[in-house]
């Protein structure tokens, strides 16, 4: 019997292979590679040999001097903030609406499917669209603020620094509302009823039942929204490259923009550029722990901790045990 | 009385709001395609308007007779989605067989790292990945956006969870005694049970892999090797400054084909969404 189990085994191995040789190659190489560079003066476009700096964080430093990188880092965290807090607000608000008992809302498989869309469709377009719909002088948004009187003259509103960045905040606001509202119906939908419903028989009115009961039970699926979004929009990358270059003046130029400039626009600074990817991977890491640690479920870590705590003793009490 | 009144002010509301957000949702992709049947001179009159006119086919020919090629972009994003999409949902799901069936001795280790490499950013190995590619001289060969998707670990997660209850180990059982080969058993029992993960996670593979900016623009220098999303790059350069109605034509030529998609698998597209929440 168990012979045959160990034959079986090596097929363990030879299903996982692909994955692994391409993972490997496509993956963990190229990982490897860009932090060895970061450490190197490797630049220009055509070298292919490296030397390794005497000061190895010299490209750090570099990059944590660099005026343009914290201002595209300030930027990056600013649009995100910008565009998640109403995201999850908005997403909340609807999610509460949908799948409240009292008032059911009608035409809710019509109303997810439009509002999901912006989000299938190509970054690079939605930026370039909104590079039109806002156009000066005569860009359709202009054409409705002059029509309805909103405005006397057309307003040049890429100009403005603040403007601007609301509007690509705006933009991926627009984009992911839908996902994030999506995945948290499917999480109330997914609680047990029966809580609700001893909530009803106890007269909990529906603030209180949001508040004291969906809230608590999503609170899980919210943390995966959160880290999710957080990491995808400090990647943020299509909407600010294509829609204003991240100008007027830098005020959308997000750290991948800047990345890509450093590395494959006119001055192929690719050690730069890799110090500062794995700058960039180390907030994401310290961010997405630190957003682990604050939403950590209380309750778990003490029965966590109980259960170790137990392990322990019993451990202790069979060790005893065997020295007697 | 009092209260359901105030309770169909609210219904009300809910509904208006919700019309107003559809609205939003539509009208950009609606004043885009209008306007790519309408000519330069009337948008800038008007820019918004509801009523197509018939000028896309003078849209059509400026359009065509610059750098925007939409056929060479369909077809190389068409290439690489697909190529991408049948890589990463037949190795991820034999990733996830590999994991599920067998009892080897690094199975909970290997799984332990598809978790931990899961939320790393493809975008922070760029330039190592740049890197590698051409010092093998292999920039601007389609291939290499699409053999990456072999290993595509958030993929292996979800088709382990979906597998676990679904794939019952006595038919792999029975298929071994009827002397069916491993390969075999899962090409042919394991594979159709997947199927409804299968299509799901094909669709949002494909969608992303169309989609996909970053890595076709740093791989991709040579014209007729753009992508679907570099084209579109194109009408925001200097040559289209001035030719709205041509570059709304282009950007509705790039997403047409995913408008009419959406519509058609709206329900499994919603319902896959639903599901990827789940699994966090």
């Amino acid at each position: 019997m168990k012979k045959k189990r160990s034959g079986y085994a090596k097929w363990g191995y030879i299903f996982c292979a692909p994955f692994l040789i391409a993972y490997l190659i496509f993956s963990l190489y190229p990982i490897l590679y860009t932090v060895v560079l970061g450490f190197t003066d490797f630049k220009g476009m055509t070298t292919t040999t490296f030397h390794f700096l005497a000061d190895p964080f010299q490209n750090f430093k570099a990059i944590l001097s660099n005026n343009s990188f914290k201002s595209a880092l300030g930027n990056t965290f600013l649009i995100w903030i910008l565009n998640f807090i109403p995201q999850l607000g908005l997403a909340l608000l609807l999610t509460a609406w949908f799948t409240s008992r009292r008032s059911k809302i009608r035409g809710q498989g019509a109303f997810k499917v439009l509002f999901y869309m912006p989000n299938i469709i190509t970054a690079a377009t939605v930026a370039i669209l909104f590079y039109s719909l806002f156009g000066y002088p005569m860009g359709p948004v202009n054409d409705l603020f002059v029509r309805f009187g909103w405005s006397k003259e057309p307003i040049n509103f890429l100009l403005s620094k603040n403007t601007a960045r609301g509007i690509v905040a705006f933009i991926q606001f627009w984009m992911w509302y839908g996902y994030t509202m999506i995945i948290l119906i499917s999480a109330v939908l997914g609680i047990s009823p029966e809580i609700f419903e001893s909530a009803e028989v106890d007269g909990a009115n529906q603030w209180q039942t949001f508040f004291k009961i969906t809230l608590p039970n999503i609170k899980t699926i919210m943390l995966f929204t959160l880290v999710t979004s957080l990491i995808g929009g400090l990647q943020m990358f299509d909407i600010p490259k294509l829609f204003l270059l991240g100008g007027p003046d830098g005020a959308t130029l997000t750290s991948s923009v800047f990345i890509y400039n450093q590395a494959f626009s006119g001055s192929y600074l690719y050690n730069r550029a890799s110090a500062a990817s794995m700058i960039m991977f180390l907030i994401i890491c310290v961010l997405s722990g630190i957003m682990f640690f604050l939403l950590r479920d209380k309750d778990e870590v003490a029965l966590r901790k109980e259960i170790k705590k137990r392990e322990k003793e019993y451990r202790l009490a069979q060790k005893k045990g065997g020295a007697r | 009385m009092e209260k359901s009144n105030g309770s169909r002010i609210l219904r009300i509301f809910i509904y208006v709001f919700c019309i107003f957000l559809a609205v939003l949702s539509i009208m950009p992709f609606w004043i885009m395609i209008v306007n790519a049947t309408r000519s330069t001179t009337v948008i800038q009159q008007h820019a918004v308007s509801f009523l197509p006119s018939n000028y896309m086919m003078n849209n059509l020919k400026i359009l065509l007779g610059k750098s925007f090629d939409p056929a060479v972009g369909f077809m190389n994003s068409m290439i690489i989605s697909v190529g991408a999409t049948a890589c990463a949902v037949y190795f991820s799901t034999m990733t996830a067989y590999g994991l599920v069936v067998y009892n080897w001795k690094a199975r909970q280790a290997f799984f332990t790292a598809i978790m931990a490499v899961m939320m790393i950013p493809a975008q922070i190995t760029m330039i190592g990945f740049y890197q590698m590619v051409y010092k093998i001289h292999m920039t601007n060969h389609l291939s290499m956006l699409i053999l990456p998707a072999i290993a595509s670990p958030s993929m292996v997660f979800f088709m382990r969870q979906y597998m676990i209850p679904a794939l019952s180990l006595e038919i792999i059982q029975s298929a071994r005694i009827d002397g069916a080969g491993e390969y075999r058993i899962f090409n042919q029992i394991a594979l159709p049970i997947m199927k409804p993960a299968i299509a799901t996670q094909a669709i949002f593979s494909f969608v992303s892999s169309w989609n996909n900016l970053f890595t076709p623009l740093v791989l991709l220098t040579d014209k007729k090797k753009y992508t679907m999303p570099i084209m579109v790059s194109l009408l925001r350069g200097d040559i289209y400054k001035t030719e709205y109605g041509s570059v709304y034509l282009g950007l509705t030529l790039t997403v047409l084909t995913l408008i009419v998609v959406y519509f058609l698998l709206s329900k499994y597209i919603i319902a896959g969404v639903a599901l990827g929440g789940v699994k966090g």
